[in-house]
């Protein structure tokens, strides 16, 4: 009898402590940058696309939901298409973690709930945005000594000029 | 039995190879860049040190490099040593030091073999802080790409390029730290063979340019053993495809054939089969107008056509065996046409029958490479079979292996061999009316009309055996020249004998048979081998059927009321005129195609079939090898292959036709489901090709109880790749013609039949050096046995038998050639990139097939254009000097002048001045 009457107090008690659930979604809560939701492709501190299409995303992608095809501008790779299937993926965040370029970055947006599955499929319009994510200066093209549109062989960070081949000096 | 001891494991191996081989046959992994199995060692990386003991009680040891060490019975080695593995880092960190740290934008990045050795040694870490040096890299034409930063030093650019291929515009320069692999200037790479940088080049210096332009990962690809269909040798390749296109052709490793090495057209010719001119839709011809319809539409049309009367059919030298036959089937033997000329159709029987009856051996191309006199009669191989001109540029060393035997220096040891080989001569003859590739590496070269290169030949076989007929009133020159080669030729151990139909001259074929049956006599290893036309060449004349004239002769009978053209553009084979007879004369003529040809104009019904990477079928090389291709891409409806054209026509003349239909169901053709089924009827049909069979395993294959898988088991994008067309998931293609799962899923691994080998990798190896863990020894064959069924040459000791007890030599000797004064003799000027018919649908050999000129001999030139007067049509060409070219003779590429030309063939020149020619 005792036990009965202490178990209903305690219960009762409960009605008076501090709510843990919160009122989503009038109210939301703060979710850390590296939460991993919505994933989003960014650019470089120049403005442009940081994708390079090295397709590492997609092969590190568990359930292969994660589609591109390269093309080239001057030296300058970029997807063509970047497709993501957000109705598979698991947002293990893999895919960050396998970008060299830091283009591919999950942000702190889950709301993503649609009615019709097929508007699930983001296509690179979809999924590019105008900054640059969590990595404000870094530019994968500065670094990789490959030549592209306005930088030359030798002009990246970290490297000499070309070397003249004609030269008879050691 | 030799064995050797690695890291305490006593593995079997085989004298006369060096540690590397020994270990990695061993199943060991250990790094390397600069060795490579055909191109033997240097010892330029010093990647692959190990530590070797002298002995049992040697506890020290020493660090050697392994590949430039001789394998001895007992060597102990170890490869885990930790010196050994400090000293394999080393060597990587220096030569990453410059590397520009570019791989998520290098085409080589997942097949690379630096990413794999690096990895393999464990170097992960850049402690170099300092600026790197850089190189400016070179525009190297259509086919590759130059990125010279990603270069370690390894030479083996160079080496192949120069070396083996025979190549001079491609070298190393400065010196040091500096070294450069490239050309002299920005240019396009001019030898045939430049594509293989792209697999020979450890790292992504070279890289293919066309599939940098439809770039995918190797892990992404889908993989189909196949066989290159751009000239007779029968190249294996792997063509790779993704989302249903193709990307690329590589090189499929078959030890009797092609071994490391495919030519420029074999792995740049697939264009045509992305090409805007592929036919894609039933196409029936409405008011003059070709127009897509239906497929009921087309077959309810070709039902009427067939309620018309008789029909007949022709097959093509670049159709499968399957789609022949099945076309043989439908219309009846008699109404069967091989679709070549009776003088191409004529060449192509008498080659066969002379192969078959050879008493001695028809080599496959690598025994070419160990034939230690060769003599070319009358063919540019180097053009028409160009991978077959570099086995012989290969059998050029067989001196050289000579000498290093009696010096004792292993014949892997690649720079003191070449260094011995430079003063040893060189037994190879070529008699060709033009100058070839190969002319810089012969011991003598003839250049004269084909008539007097086939009196050469009959007095090179009488000198050899007297039996076979004399050649009267031969110059002297020529008589002793005669004296020379077949001094050398009976001297060889292994002599060979080449020729072929370029010239479609009989004659020449004639002697060539002659000289190795005149061989034969003294060694029973006296090789024949005859260059066929095209891919399927050899397969077609062992089916047979009329030929061309035949079928206009029964045309302008009016026997014939449809026509079937199976993949076949007969413009390539028939002068405008004859060609506009024969479409008069038919009411009908339906084409079943791949590829838009001139031809289609004329046709009232056009049927898309499949081209070779999107069907099976069976091709037999020109040394009688049935190899099979299997589909990468699976077409939608309309496009199927060509023998279920057939059989889809076959079911409607059935509807039609009462009395035709019992006479077709009694065929059995309209029965068939899958391609097995037609292989098989093919093989009870034509007992020839009864073997052709076995030249892959059939549909119902499987490997550990599973289907084989084509597409790497990390393939991406499974569940996103057509989902912008709709996000439900599909299931992989399926095709009753192959035992492929189309998928990721299925077995895979280093033993499957190599027939079915559709992409070459093993852990830690991505590369295509991953090749060698498929292979029984390096350099030997596969271990699932080198694909393929040899259909004639493997009987020759049957043939010792049934063989007649004399050579019946030919007595058909043809009059010397006598240059006319008003008229020149037109030979066809054989070109690697343009005279073939699919290649030049591809962009990357399109831009390098050069404008059609006309070859004068040098001295006798009309400066300007001259005005060539063909079979009625009059051409305009630029003139091209061909130094050594005889008196009386002009070269024109055969096909792209006049479409068709039928040679050789006496043709008239005039100058712009309106002067006659030849005076």
């Amino acid at each position: 009898m005792l036990d009965t009457m202490r178990t209903l107090f305690l219960t009762f008690l409960h009605a008076f402590r501090h709510r843990v659930t919160i009122q989503y979604p009038e109210e939301k809560p703060y979710l850390p940058p590296r939460y991993r939701g919505r994933i989003i492709l960014s650019r470089d501190p120049d403005g442009e696309e940081r994708c390079v299409s090295c397709n590492l995303c997609a092969v590190a992608c568990p359930v292969d939901c994660i589609s591109l095809q390269k093309a080239e501008v001057e030296g300058r790779w970029y997807p063509e298409y970047f497709r993501i299937n957000f109705s598979r993926c698991i947002f293990c965040g893999f895919c960050e973690e396998a970008c060299p370029t830091y283009a591919i970055q999950l942000t702190p947006d889950f709301e993503m709930g649609e009615y019709v599955r097929q508007t699930l499929v983001y296509e690179k319009e979809d999924l590019l945005i105008s900054g640059t994510g969590k990595y404000p200066d870094y530019s994968f093209y500065r670094v990789a000594g490959v030549r592209i549109a306005g930088k030359d062989w030798g002009e990246s960070e970290h490297e000499r000029p070309p070397v003249d081949l004609r030269t008879l000096l050691p | 039995m030799t064995s050797i001891h690695i890291d305490g494991r006593t593995c079997p191996t085989r004298p006369d190879i060096n540690l590397l081989q020994a270990c990695l046959e061993a199943g060991a992994s250990l790094p390397y860049f600069c060795w490579h199995p055909e191109l033997g060692s240097v010892g330029a990386c010093r990647q692959c040190a190990v530590r070797q003991f002298s002995g049992a009680d040697d506890k020290t040891g020493r660090i050697v490099m392994a590949c430039m060490t001789p394998v001895t019975d007992g060597t102990i080695v170890s490869i885990d040593d930790a010196e050994a593995r400090e000293f394999r880092e080393g060597v990587i960190e220096w030569m990453m030091v410059n590397h520009p740290h570019d791989c998520p934008v290098c085409e080589e990045g997942s097949e690379c073999h630096l990413q794999d050795m690096t990895v393999m040694t464990g170097h992960n870490t850049r402690r170099y802080r300092f600026t790197k040096r850089t190189h400016r890299s070179q525009d190297l034409g259509p086919f590759v790409k130059h990125e010279m930063n990603r270069c370690i030093a390894c030479y083996r650019c160079v080496r192949f390029y120069r070396d083996y291929a025979g190549g001079d515009d491609l070298a190393a320069f400065a010196s040091h730290d500096n070294v450069y692999f490239g050309r002299a200037a920005d240019g396009t790479l001019e030898n045939a063979f430049s594509g293989n940088l792209v697999e020979i080049c450890p790292t992504g210096v070279f890289t293919d340019k066309p599939f940098s332009g439809a770039y995918s990962r190797k892990w992404d690809m889908r993989g189909a053993p196949s066989v290159c269909v751009h000239c007779a040798v029968g190249c294996n390749t792997i063509v790779n495809a993704r989302q249903e296109t193709v990307r690329r052709v590589l090189n499929r490793y078959n030890g009797e054939v092609n071994r490391y090495v495919l030519c420029d057209r074999g792995r740049f010719g697939h264009g045509f089969v992305n090409a805007a001119s592929r036919i894609r839709t039933p196409l029936r011809r409405i008011n003059g107008q070709l127009v897509p319809v239906s497929t009921q539409d087309a077959m309810a049309q070709f039902s009427r056509m067939a309620a018309r009367g008789p029909v007949v059919g022709i097959a093509s030298s670049r159709a499968s065996l399957e789609s022949c036959f099945s076309l043989r089937v439908l219309v009846g033997a008699d109404r069967f046409s091989t679709g070549q000329s009776r003088q191409e159709q004529d060449c192509a029987e008498l080659g066969l029958s002379l192969l078959r009856t050879h008493p001695g051996l028809i080599p496959a191309l690598h025994d070419m490479e160990s034939a230690d006199a060769v003599l070319v009669l009358g063919e540019d191989v180097s053009a028409t079979a160009p991978r077959l001109g570099l086995s012989l540029r290969q059998s050029v060393r067989q001196a050289s292996f000579r000498a290093a035997d009696a010096a004792k220096v292993p014949r892997w040891m690649d720079a003191a061999v070449r260094t011995l080989g430079s003063e040893c001569s060189s037994a190879l003859f070529i008699a060709t009316p033009a100058p070839t590739d190969l002319d810089s590496i012969a011991q003598e070269t003839f250049h004269a009309a084909p008539d007097d290169i086939a009196r050469l030949g009959f007095a090179i076989a009488h000198r050899i055996d007297p039996a076979a007929p004399a050649v009267s009133d031969l110059v002297e020159s020529q008589a002793a020249l005669a004296d020379r080669i077949a001094m050398a030729l009976v001297a060889a151990k292994k002599p060979l004998v080449v020729s072929g139909m370029q010239y479609g001259s009989p004659a020449l074929m004639r002697a060539a048979a002659g000289i190795a049956a005149a061989l034969a006599t003294k060694t029973p290893v006296a090789a024949l081998s005859l260059v066929f036309p095209d891919c399927n060449s050899m397969g077609l004349a062992m089916v047979g059927g009329l030929s061309l004239d035949a079928v206009l002769e029964k045309a302008e009978a009016g026997e014939i009321a449809t026509l079937v053209i199976l993949e076949n553009d007969l413009s390539r084979h028939l002068d405008p005129a004859v060609l506009a007879k024969l479409t008069e004369a038919v009411p009908g003529i339906v084409i079943i195609d791949h590829t838009m040809t001139p031809l289609c104009e004329t046709a009232c019904l056009v049927l898309p079939a499949a081209p070779f990477t999107e069907c099976s079928g069976t091709i037999v090389s020109q040394e009688g090898r049935a190899q099979r291709y299997f589909p990468v891409v699976f077409p939608s409806a309309p496009i199927q292959s060509g023998w279920r054209w057939v059989q889809a026509l076959g079911q409607h003349i059935i509807v039609e036709d009462e009395a035709a239909s019992a006479e077709i169901r009694a065929t059995g053709l309209t029965d068939w489901r899958r391609m097995d089924d037609v292989t098989l009827a093919l093989a009870r049909d034509i007992p020839v090709l009864a073997a052709a069979v076995g030249a892959a395993p059939g549909a119902d294959y499987r490997l550990e109880e599973q289907r084989p898988r084509n597409e790497p088991h990390r393939a991406s994008g499974r569940t996103v790749i057509r989902s912008h067309i709709s996000v439900r998931d599909q299931p992989p293609p399926a095709s009753p013609d192959t035992p492929f799962s189309n998928s990721m899923e299925g077995a895979y691994g280093p033993d499957m039949p190599a027939a079915l080998v559709p992409y070459f990798r093993t852990p830690a190896w991505n590369s295509v050096q991953s090749l060698s863990r498929f292979q029984q020894e390096i350099g030997g064959a596969m271990r699932g046995g080198d694909p393929g069924v040899r259909l004639f040459a493997d009987l020759s000791s049957d043939q010792q038998d049934n063989r007649q007890p004399l050579y019946s030599y030919s007595l058909d000797i043809p009059a010397a050639f006598r240059p006319q004064s008003d008229k020149v003799l037109l030979l066809p000027e054989g070109r690697l990139f343009g005279s073939e018919e699919l290649s030049l649908h591809s962009p990357p050999v399109a831009a390098r097939s050069a404008a059609p000129a006309l070859g004068l001999p040098a001295g006798d030139v009309p400066p300007g254009r001259v005005t060539l007067h063909l079979n009625g049509g009059v051409h305009d060409l630029p003139v091209q000097e061909i130094a050594g070219l005889p008196e009386g003779i002009a070269l024109c590429p055969p096909h792209m002048v006049s479409r068709a030309f039928v040679f050789p063939c006496q043709a008239s020149l005039s100058t712009a001045d309106g002067k006659g020619k030849r005076t």
